[in-house]
């Protein structure tokens, strides 16, 4: 590989769950009552992406479909390593359900023309379906590794890791290929002070639908393209609980008996 | 010609993974409501035996792959085998189990179908105007969405216990079709070895007694080992203990970890963040024993203790084998 890895990282802005706030009275999310976030597991695929370019030389794009302020993540996402970020924005891009981001997605990646590796999260923290990397590389007809906790080595146009199903297996897949990742893969490194001032000099393209109309028909992104829609969202509230809570001196015997009474402490 | 609903038969060491009987069960309900058949997928390697069993569980008709070259999950191969035989066989719903393996193979297939997949459901249910709607969690288990897909098949992943698992019918009779192997070709994807197996398998527990950052250091979890065993249960783990390497991933609960749905969950010393919930929420009977009266995980426990788990846990253990008739005081 003498041009050195081409590698794609695809990075989601998601809001931070902690401080998201969920109306269950009429089951609304409302996004803007949290500060938004880089997908914690993306902050691990671009760490290894930055580590293999580290090692054998190369290139690191990183894309995102969003909204404009996420140009924030990819900026990110520069501080941390990326040489060059993409932003698929546009509102035709808007509703879109995992296949009809993943068409975006792949999309984007032919017009880069050539790649060796694209990596991504296991899952996001709001979509949570782990859906869109596998759909990515059928998209792109190249193999996959799902549940990536560990890259073994890399020996001429084959990656050879470890997919967490459970049971750990060793898998062999052959470049260009597409590997979703787990947080045990890494540790991501903090960005200097220094990477933070550089990556704020460096342009994010900015791509629309029509951008990438030599690749996909426009029609099949964002709401038009989606195949499932949600007709509702239910915020469960927690009153199907009991919630009784055991005091005094013999609460521990209280609840020895409810255990007991259960079945769960039988002779 | 009666459509049907195609349940994919997932398994591992040429052994069914129970998902798929669980699967077969829904699938028979919502058959008898809009009128389908239930139709089943086997592939693997010396499985062939087991098409009978998926008729038991609720199959009409099993299309069964058994051949060498689907000896090792190769997702491209899989996929490739399955968009064909849903092109041929045109089922109306294709369910899969959320299982690494199904959350791996089912999108890949989805997308080269070109329809509408929904990941990890945790119900599925049959409106007024004959629709499926798929339920599942989303925002790290902090709503559930309703889902609806507007092309064919209708695609969806279960997740693992959710589905009540239906009675085995030896009475039942259904048909199996034995199908060509794919033709072998190079994927790119070579399985060169399982290298680990999980040392629990934490999501088939009926008890699951989990640590949290409340415990002090790595050996007290002895202590709530010895709670999980008395009964008859297994340890779970808060992210930070597996963060930390007091424990492995096996045990750990939540988000990023294993979702659990035990008939009892004792949450030790853990607060109760979503993406702790999000693993556990289902659980038959929480309890929770937290020395903080305003952690968040007592609002989702059926049973809580305030109380110092150092104290609490030792005294529940005396109790409990006082009961048993183990070891003395
Ligand atoms: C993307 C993402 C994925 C995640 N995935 C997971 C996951 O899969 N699983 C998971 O668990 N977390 C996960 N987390 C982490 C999660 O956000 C919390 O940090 C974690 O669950 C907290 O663990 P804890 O409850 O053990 O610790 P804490 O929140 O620190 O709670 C400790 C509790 O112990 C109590 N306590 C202290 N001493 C005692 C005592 N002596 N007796 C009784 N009680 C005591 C305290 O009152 C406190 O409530 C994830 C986070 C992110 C961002
Ligand atoms: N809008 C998006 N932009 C870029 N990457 C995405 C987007 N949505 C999902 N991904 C990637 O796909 C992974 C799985 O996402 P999901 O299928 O939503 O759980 C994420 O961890 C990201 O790496």
């Amino acid at each position: 590989m003498g041009r050195g890895f081409r590698i794609v990282v695809l990075i989601k802005q998601v809001p931070d769950i902690e401080k998201v706030k969920f109306d269950f009275e009429v089951g609304r999310i409302d996004r803007s009552s949290a500060p938004a976030e880089t997908n914690p597991f993306d902050l691990h695929a671009l760490e290894a992406a930055v580590r293999l370019k580290e090692k054998f030389g190369g290139l690191v794009t990183a894309i995102s479909m969003g909204p404009k302020q996420a140009e924030s993540s990819l900026r990110e996402a520069l501080a941390r390593g990326a040489d060059h970020a993409i932003l698929l924005t546009d509102a035709r891009f808007a509703g879109a359900d995992t296949i009809a981001t993943s068409r975006a997605l792949a999309a984007a990646i032919k017009k880069l023309g050539e790649f060796d590796l694209i990596l991504c999260g296991e899952k996001t923290v709001d979509g949570d379906t782990g859906q869109v990397g596998p759909e990515v590389a059928e998209l792109l007809n190249v193999p996959h590794v799902a549940y990536v906790s560990e890259i073994r080595e890399v020996a001429g146009d084959k990656i050879v890791v470890v997919s967490d199903m459970g049971d750990k297996y060793l898998c062999e897949v052959k470049l260009p290929a597409l590997l979703t990742v787990t947080r045990e893969l890494n540790a991501p490194r903090l960005p200097t002070l220094r990477d933070v001032l550089s990556a704020r000099k460096k342009r994010i393209e900015i791509w629309d639908a029509d951008a990438l109309a030599d690749y996909e028909d426009p029609n099949r992104f964002g709401i038009n393209g989606s195949r499932t829609i949600v007709v509702k969202v239910v915020v469960p509230g927690t009153e199907k609980r009991k919630g009784i809570i055991l005091r005094g001196g013999d609460a521990v015997e209280k609840l020895f008996n409810i255990l007991e009474e259960g079945g769960f402490a039988r002779p | 010609m009666i459509g049907g609903i195609l349940v994919y038969a997932e398994t591992i060491d040429s052994k069914i993974h129970p998902i798929s009987f669980e699967l077969l069960g829904k699938a028979r309900e919502i058959a008898e409501k809009l009128g389908l058949e239930v139709w089943s997928v086997i592939m693997g390697f010396n499985i062939r035996e087991h098409a009978r069993d998926l008729i038991y569980y609720g199959a009409d008709k099993v299309y069964v792959y058994d051949d060498e070259s689907l000896k090792d999950f190769d997702v491209v191969m899989y996929k490739d085998v399955l968009v064909k035989l849903v092109r041929e066989i045109e089922p109306e719903i294709f369910l899969v189990g959320a299982t690494p393996l199904g959350r791996s193979l089912a999108p890949r297939v989805a997308a080269a179908l070109d329809t509408g997949l929904t990941a990890d459901c945790i119900d599925l249910q049959v409106d007024d105007e004959g629709n499926l709607i798929q339920i599942r969690p989303a925002f790290t288990g902090n709503i559930l969405a309703h889902i609806k897909t507007m092309s064919k098949p209708i695609m969806s992943t279960i997740r693992y216990k959710v589905m009540s698992m239906p009675t085995r019918d030896e009475n039942r009779s259904g048909e199996i079709v034995v199908k060509d192997p794919p033709k072998k070709i190079d994927t790119g994807i070579r399985i060169l070895g399982r290298i680990s197996r999980r040392a629990v398998n934490i999501t088939d527990a009926e008890v699951i007694v989990s640590a949290g950052r409340g415990l002090k250091k790595r050996e007290d979890l002895k202590m709530l080992e010895e709670l999980a065993n008395l009964l008859g249960g297994v340890l779970g783990a808060s992210r930070p203990l597996v963060d930390e390497g007091w424990i492995t991933k096996d045990h750990q609960v939540g988000f990023s970890g294993n979702t659990v749905k035990p008939r009892l969950y004792i949450a030790c010393g853990i607060s109760g963040s979503p993406q702790h919930l999000a693993g556990m929420r289902d659980s038959q009977i929480i309890v929770a024993i937290n020395a903080d009266p305003s952690a968040p995980i007592f609002r989702y426990a059926d049973y809580g203790v305030v109380g110092d788990l150092y104290e609490v846990v030792p005294k529940l253990i005396s109790m409990i084998k006082r009961v048993k008739g183990v070891g003395g005081s």
